[in-house]
Order: C-alpha cells, then sequence, then structure tokens
C-alpha cells in the first residue's frame, strides 16, 4: 500500500525532472499517467490480491543484492565513456534532430516540435505503440473480462460499502464535481492545443481518463457504467486505431506512401495539419478508452 | 569534470533498486512496482541525454536557437503511455495468478506447483499399478 503510493510521489516527482530537463511533453504525460491513471490501477490490483506481503527470507535477498551491486559497478564504469550532461556536441545531437528543429515548421507546421516529430516523421512509430496500446487492453480484456458482469440482468446486490462511504464524504464529493467538468475540458484542450504547446493526444486521453476514473471512485462504479456502457466503450480502442490507418489509407488513395500527409490536403501544410489533428484524435480516443475499460475490469473484479 | 556525468550515476541507481526489487520481493505486485521504478530510470536516462544546456523546451518561438532534442521526448512520451497499458496487463495477470492460487506470494506459489506434481505423479503411479 505505502509502496504503491511511494510510487505515485516517485512519478510526480519525475515529471518535474522532466520538467526541468525541458521536456514539457513528456513531464505532462508522466503527471496526467503517475498520479492519475497508474497508481489506481495498482490500488485496483492491490484491493484484490491484499496488502501484506511476507518479508523475504534473509538468504533470497543476498543473491539479488550482490547482482545489482556488480551489475550497477559494470554500469558505472560503462558511463566514463558518455558524453557530459547537457553537452550539445553530443552522438545523440548530430543525427536527425537538427533537421527535425530547422525543417519542421517549413516542411509539417506546427510551432512544437514534439508534435510534428509524433506524429508526421515518426507516424509509424507512433501508429505502433498506439497498437501496443491496443494489444496490452486486449490481453487484459481477455484475463479480466470487459467489465460487464454487473451490468447484466442478473444484477446481485453488490457490497458497495466503500462506494457509499465515498460518497457521504462532503469534502470529496464537493471538490469532485468542482474538478471533474474542467478536467475534462481541459483535456480536449490538450488534445486540439497540442500543435502549439504541450500536449497531444497521448496526455489528453490519459487526462479524459482520469476525471472519468474519479466520477467513478466517488460516486461508484455503477454510475460510471451506465454513463460510459463497457460494452460500447470496448469498441473506442478500435475505432481509434482505425481512425489513425484510415489516415495511412487515405493518404495512399491519393497517391502518396501511408501516413504521408502530404497527400491528405491540396496543399501539403494544410494535409500535414489535417492528417496530424485526425490520427491525435484516434490516439486520444484509444488511449482514453482502453484506460477507462482498463479500470472498470480490475475494480469489477474488487466488487 | 565527473559532475557531468551525474546522471547517468542517478540513473544506474534508480535502475538497481528496481532491479533488486524484482528479484528480491516475493510479492507479485511489488515486482510490477520494481518494473516501474526500472521503467522509469530508462526515460530519464533518454530525457537526460536530450538535454542541451542552455536550450529551451523543443516549441519553436522566434528569437531562440537552441533547443533540447525533441526525439528523445517523443520516443518516452509514448513509452509512458505504453508502460501504463504494459503495467495494467501485468496486474491483472497477477489478479488472476491470485484468483487461481489465492495468494501472489511467489514462494507460496511454487510450493503449491510443487505440491501438485507430487501429488499428480502418486495419481499416475496409482492407476499405472493395475494395468
Amino acid at each position: 500500500m505505502s509502496a504503491v503510493l511511494m510510487m505515485g510521489f516517485f512519478s510526480l516527482l519525475c515529471s518535474c525532472i522532466f520538467m526541468v530537463l525541458d521536456a514539457v511533453d513528456v513531464a505532462f504525460t508522466e503527471a496526467a499517467v503517475g498520479a492519475g491513471a497508474s497508481t489506481i490501477f495498482f490500488l485496483a490490483a492491490i484491493a484484490i490480491v491484499g496488502r501484506t506481503s511476507k518479508p523475504s527470507k534473509p538468504g533470497k535477498t543476498f543473491i539479488p543484492l550482490i547482482a545489482c551491486i556488480a551489475t550497477g559497478t559494470l554500469l558505472f564504469y560503462a558511463s566514463f565513456d558518455m558524453p557530459y550532461f547537457g553537452k550539445a556536441d553530443a552522438p545523440i545531437h548530430q543525427h536527425v534532430a537538427p533537421r527535425y528543429l530547422q525543417e519542421s515548421a517549413g516542411e509539417v507546421g506546427p510551432p512544437n516540435v514534439v508534435t510534428s516529430v509524433l506524429a508526421s516523421y515518426r507516424g509509424y512509430d507512433t501508429f505502433g505503440e498506439v497498437g501496443v496500446v491496443f494489444t496490452a487492453f486486449i490481453g487484459v480484456l481477455l484475463l479480466l473480462g470487459a467489465g460487464t458482469r454487473r451490468t447484466g440482468v442478473e444484477r446481485p446486490a453488490p457490497p458497495n460499502v466503500n462506494e457509499e462511504s465515498m460518497r457521504q464524504k462532503v469534502v470529496l464529493r464537493e471538490v469532485a464535481d468542482l474538478v471533474i467538468a474542467p478536467v475534462l475540458i481541459f483535456a480536449l484542450y490538450v488534445q486540439w492545443h497540442g500543435d502549439f504547446g504541450p500536449g497531444g493526444g497521448f496526455q489528453a486521453g490519459v487526462i479524459f481518463a482520469s476525471a472519468i476514473i474519479l466520477y467513478a471512485l466517488i460516486y461508484g462504479i455503477v454510475p460510471a457504467q451506465q454513463l460510459l456502457p463497457p460494452r460500447k466503450l470496448a469498441y473506442l480502442p478500435g475505432v481509434g486505431l482505425l481512425l489513425y490507418a484510415g489516415v495511412g489509407v487515405y493518404s495512399m488513395l491519393r497517391g502518396g506512401n501511408f501516413l504521408d500527409y502530404d497527400m491528405v490536403a491540396s496543399n501539403p501544410l494544410d494535409g500535414q495539419h489535417y492528417g496530424i489533428l485526425i490520427i491525435e484524435l484516434g490516439v486520444g480516443i484509444t488511449v482514453a478508452s482502453v484506460m477507462i475499460n482498463i479500470f472498470f475490469s480490475l475494480s469489477e473484479r474488487s466488487l | 569534470m565527473l559532475t557531468g556525468l551525474f546522471n547517468y550515476w542517478v540513473v544506474i541507481i534508480l535502475m538497481m533498486a528496481g532491479l533488486y526489487v524484482v528479484m528480491a520481493s516475493r510479492h507479485l505486485v511489488k515486482k510490477i512496482v520494481g518494473l516501474n521504478i526500472f521503467q522509469t530510470a530508462v526515460f530519464i536516462l533518454f530525457i537526460s541525454m536530450g538535454k542541451v544546456g542552455g536550450g529551451t523546451a523543443p516549441i519553436l518561438v522566434e528569437g531562440t536557437t537552441l533547443y533540447s532534442n525533441p526525439l528523445p521526448h517523443v520516443l518516452i512520451l509514448t513509452a509512458i503511455v505504453v508502460g501504463v497499458a504494459t503495467t495494467a496487463l501485468g496486474l491483472a495477470i497477477a489478479v488472476r495468478v491470485y484468483e487461481a492460487y489465492d495468494s501472489v506470494d511467489e514462494e507460496d506459489i511454487a510450493a503449491m506447483d510443487t505440491e501438485d506434481r507430487r501429488q499428480e505423479s502418486a495419481v499416475t503411479t496409482v492407476t499405472n499399478t493395475p494395468s
């Protein structure tokens, strides 16, 4: 239990580190994921499997300790060959990065270079990543079910003690009421403003999902599932992925390569703009619906 | 000026802490926490390598020419979201293990498996004897 809460703090600290290191988009994602989604998933899991663990036998920790110290020493030794922190002439900054920084404004358009690289230059990578998220979602669905058991006809009287007590906590409920709607609007802002400032489909999806998860935590899982029926929600990750692939196929039909947005509209820059907006929307839909679905599946099991 | 390597050392310490938790902890969920720490160490490695001293965030503005490297940012921001999805998959497996064994303790599970195998071989020897 405390380990999981420490994890939450740890990832919040990490997001501050990313912020200091100029990675605003990454800090954004880490804050939304660490404080929103992953901590809740861990809490839902330990609600099922129990929070106590037996201490390891003293003899059993010896070999891992030696292995870790040995590996750490080797890596430490290897670090002396690495370029110093912050050096502009490090090999990592010589290859493709200068082109991204110098040409992306003319070739792709958005001032946020991270968005142009993510959605346009490395669109295949991102497509693969969305595919991995989708695959992980299918895995969770196969292992735990789609969270549809309690929306069926024969609904057993649920042991809703926790949910009831949550709803009666006035401060929690009022703060949640205050926060949920702005968070949802903020998620949409992050979604559509990703070209110009930090943000994009990944962050927006997680932020949107955490607002829904907050609603489910305060008002109980049943109202949340009435709002977003899991059976229909389970289609959305596929819709998002197909939207992404659809842009690729459309650009092929227009005579370009797969995911070549230059062909999406008559003017290449307009094409890039539309292409990025649509694939970011696909990413956002997939990520948000996967997160909400996983939360439903995990929390179903603990009731 | 060895302080220029400080970021790698932080990463190594975090990474080894995560690896130690994965290997030494008996609780399956704690092992996933360890994996997460390891993963975060890799994120910090990538992001710290992308930093350019004196540069700013890679959002193009007038009058700035020095930006940090955007490529590691792209890789890591997608990796974070993929990471949470795979973490959820790991937790789902832990939940199913708990439902099958009523325990998420690695050694208890191994002990139960050995017990099962022993009983199975006992059953097969018993059924084999008459024939």
